[in-house]
Parts: structure tokens; sequence; C-alpha cells
């Protein structure tokens, strides 16, 4: 664990040399240095305040990586379409400070109710095994999928 | 030191006894290095999908620095004889 906070201390140091950027049309909380512990807590209330949130390469309009669209289609696909979807290319702290706060590798990144779900993989295996259709019940989202098996 | 499919494999029957592993390595199809990997362990018993994948982060948390993209498929060894039948 010493090494994931050493690699952000300096990650922070060396960030806090450039120029603040902004993000256009976005919320403040994007332009802080999210792998500070301000930073970090900018992005528990991310999370928080909504009940989907997603982290991804791109928009849901326009994904700019397979793994990202795939977590977009598989929301789509259940209905989910009111969801918080976050752009890490547009902002490196973001890209690198919700890593850091999920302890996870890569992006995309998938959170229900400010608990972290997994990337593309998880959610590709919970929408196959049914999985995801109750994960999204217990957030009260009715999945379109249950609406589409009854006409059938 | 790169990595490689052959590093990947070899980590993961070292540290998560993996009985059976894939690797596939998909960088051609990307910018940068890329793998996607089929893990099968009895150290996936009884633990839910995120678990898994965690254990393998863990596992792999120096190469994954180097990755650019990373697939992953956790079965413990009774999925993976099941899978094997369909």
């Amino acid at each position: 664990m010493n090494s994931v906070f050493g690699a952000a201390a300096r990650s922070v140091r060396a960030l806090s040399a450039l120029p603040r950027l902004t993000q256009p049309g976005g919320g403040a909380a994007c332009s802080r240095l999210l792998c500070s512990a301000e930073g970090q807590k900018s992005l528990e209330e991310m999370v928080k305040k909504d009940k989907v949130v997603v982290f991804m390469k791109g928009t849901p309009a326009q994904p700019m990586c397979g793994f990202s669209n795939a977590v977009v289609q598989i929301l789509r696909m259940h209905g989910v379409d009111n969801y918080a979807a976050y752009n890490v290319l547009d902002d490196q702290d973001l890209r690198q400070g919700v890593k850091t706060f999920s302890n996870w590798p890569t992006i995309p990144q998938v959170f229900f109710n400010g608990e972290f779900v997994g990337g593309c993989d998880i959610l590709l295996q919970m929408h196959q095994s049914g999985d995801l259709v109750e994960e999204l019940e217990k957030l009260g989202i009715r999945s379109a999928l249950l609406d589409a098996e009854k006409e059938q | 030191m790169a990595v490689t499919a052959d590093l990947i494999r070899e980590k993961l029957i070292s540290e998560l006894a993996a009985v059976h592993v894939e690797v596939e390595d998909t960088s051609p199809n990307r910018c940068a290095a890329s793998f996607k990997v089929l893990i099968v362990s009895p150290q996936f018993e009884g633990k839910p999908l995120l678990q898994r994948h965690r254990l393998v982060n863990t596992c792999l948390a120096n190469e994954l620095k180097e990755i650019h993209a990373f697939e992953q498929k956790t079965l413990t060894p009774e999925q993976w004889e099941k899978q094997k039948q369909q």
C-alpha cells in the first residue's frame, strides 16, 4: 500500500506546479487535484450523488474506447439512461484519481449507490448471469429487459 | 522487464494456484500493451466477482502499471468444467 500513497503524493507535488484546469460545463470537483485527500473526498461525493455513476473514456453519446462503449451499451439495454458519466479523457487528475480512489487499475469504472461495482468485465458477467437486473432492482431501477421478456 | 503473456501466466500460476490459465495478447488490436486472460483457480471459490478480480489485480499489480488494457475472466475449477461442457 505504501507505494500507492507514495505515487499519489509524488503526483500531487508534480501537479501542483501545473496551472489548474477548468472543466468546461463540468462540476468544479473535476478541476481539483483528485489524488489529494481533498480530491478523494470530492470523488466520494461524486459517486454518491447519483445512483449510477460511470467513469469512462468519452461520453455515452460518443464512447472513445471499446470497454467504455460496452458499459454504455449494457446500461442502455437495461433502459438505464439517467446516469452520471464522467469523461476521464478530459481530466488527467480524474483519470488517475479515480484509480486511486477505487484501487482499480483500469477505466471504465461503475459505481452503484456510491459503491464500486467493477469494470466492463464484471458488468458484462453480471448482465449475462442476470445479476445486473437484480442489482438495478436494489437501486429502485426496473430493468427494461424485464418488460422485454413480458412482451414475448 | 517487459510484460509478456508468459510472465503473466507464470505469476498467476505461482501466486494464485491457477490450475488453468489462458493469456491472449490483444496488443495488436490496440495501440499499447493489452491482454485478455482466463484464470481458473480454486482460490476463487466462494468469492464474489469483484473480490476475484481484485485478487488478480493485486497479483499483477506491477504488470498492470505497464499494461494499457486488461480483460479478465475468473472461474473456479467447477465453473470451468461446466463451461467446457457447454
